[in-house]
C-alpha cells in the first residue's frame, strides 16, 4: 500500500525530512503497524517510536487512534502533542 | 438559524475591533459577545523568551478549528463564532490567538468560548518553538491542557 507520510515540528527536525512516500509491506494494516514498520528502520526512528515520548497520528487530516486501519493512498501525519493557543 | 462560524490561520496580526464589527454586524439577535485573546508572554519556563515561532499543518489546521466551532455551536446556542490563529514568528506582547463567541444570552457565549480554547489547545495542529538567548526549543504539551479539555466530556 502506498502512503504519503508527513512529519511536523520536533519529529520533522529529528528525522531530517518533512515528508516521504512509502510503499508499505503487506504486514502494515493499521496505524500501529505503520509505527512498528518505521521503528524497524532503527536509530532515531526506533528511539522515537519505542521510547516514552508521546506522539499523535492524523489520517487524512483527522486525529486517529493506533488501532485505525490504513487505506491505500492515505496521508498520514505524525507529530508530538500539539501546543497551540 | 444556524450559527455563523468562520476561522482564519494567518501570519498577519488581527484587530479585535474590526473582527468584532464583522461578527455582529446586521445581527440584532446578539445580546452578548465574549472575546478571548491569547498573548505571547516573555516568560514561559522561567527563561527569557526572545521570540515564539508557530508551525502548523496547513489544511488540517483550518479543518480542525472549524470542527471545534461546530462542536461548540451544537452544544450552546450561538449566533456566531470566530477563531483567528496566527502562525510564523511572534514576539512578547504580540497577540497570537482570538476566539469570539456571540449569543443571545451571556452564559452560552462564555461557556462556548472557554470550550473552544480548551479544545484548540489539545486538538488543533499547532506547535510552538521558543527562541531564547541559548537558542531554539520546542515547547512540550502540558497535562493541564488535556485536563482542561477533558472536563467538557464529564
Amino acid at each position: 500500500m502506498n502512503l504519503q507520510l508527513l512529519y511536523f515540528a520536533q519529529l520533522r527536525e529529528k528525522f531530517g525530512i518533512a515528508q516521504e512516500t512509502i510503499q508499505a509491506p503487506a504486514t502494515v494494516q493499521t496505524v500501529a503497524d505503520l509505527i512498528a514498520h518505521l521503528a524497524s528502520r532503527g536509530g532515531i526512528w526506533q528511539e522515537t517510536f519505542s521510547g516514552e515520548q508521546a506522539f499523535r497520528v492524523a489520517l487524512n487530516q483527522d486525529m486517529v487512534a493506533l488501532t485505525t486501519t490504513l487505506k491505500d493512498g492515505a496521508e498520514v501525519a505524525i507529530f508530538r502533542p500539539v501546543t497551540g493557543g | 438559524m444556524s450559527a455563523r462560524l468562520t476561522v482564519s490561520v494567518q501570519e498577519a496580526d488581527f484587530d479585535f475591533k474590526h473582527e468584532h464589527t464583522l461578527l455582529v454586524s446586521g445581527d440584532k439577535g446578539v445580546g452578548a459577545v465574549v472575546a478571548f485573546i491569547g498573548m505571547v508572554r516573555d516568560l514561559n519556563l522561567a527563561e527569557d523568551v526572545v521570540a515564539l515561532e508557530l508551525e502548523h499543518y496547513p489544511g488540517m489546521t483550518e479543518k480542525s478549528l472549524l470542527r471545534i466551532a461546530e462542536q461548540a455551536a451544537q452544544r450552546w446556542s450561538l449566533q456566531a463564532a470566530r477563531i483567528v490563529h496566527r502562525v510564523g514568528k511572534m514576539y512578547p506582547g504580540d497577540q497570537i490567538v482570538m476566539v469570539l463567541t456571540a449569543s443571545a444570552h451571556r452564559g452560552d457565549a462564555y461557556e462556548a468560548n472557554q470550550f473552544m480554547m480548551d479544545y484548540l489547545k489539545t486538538e488543533a495542529p499547532f506547535w510552538k518553538k521558543e527562541w531564547t538567548p541559548e537558542g531554539p526549543r520546542w515547547i512540550e504539551a502540558r497535562d493541564s491542557d488535556d485536563h482542561a479539555a477533558s472536563k467538557w466530556t464529564q
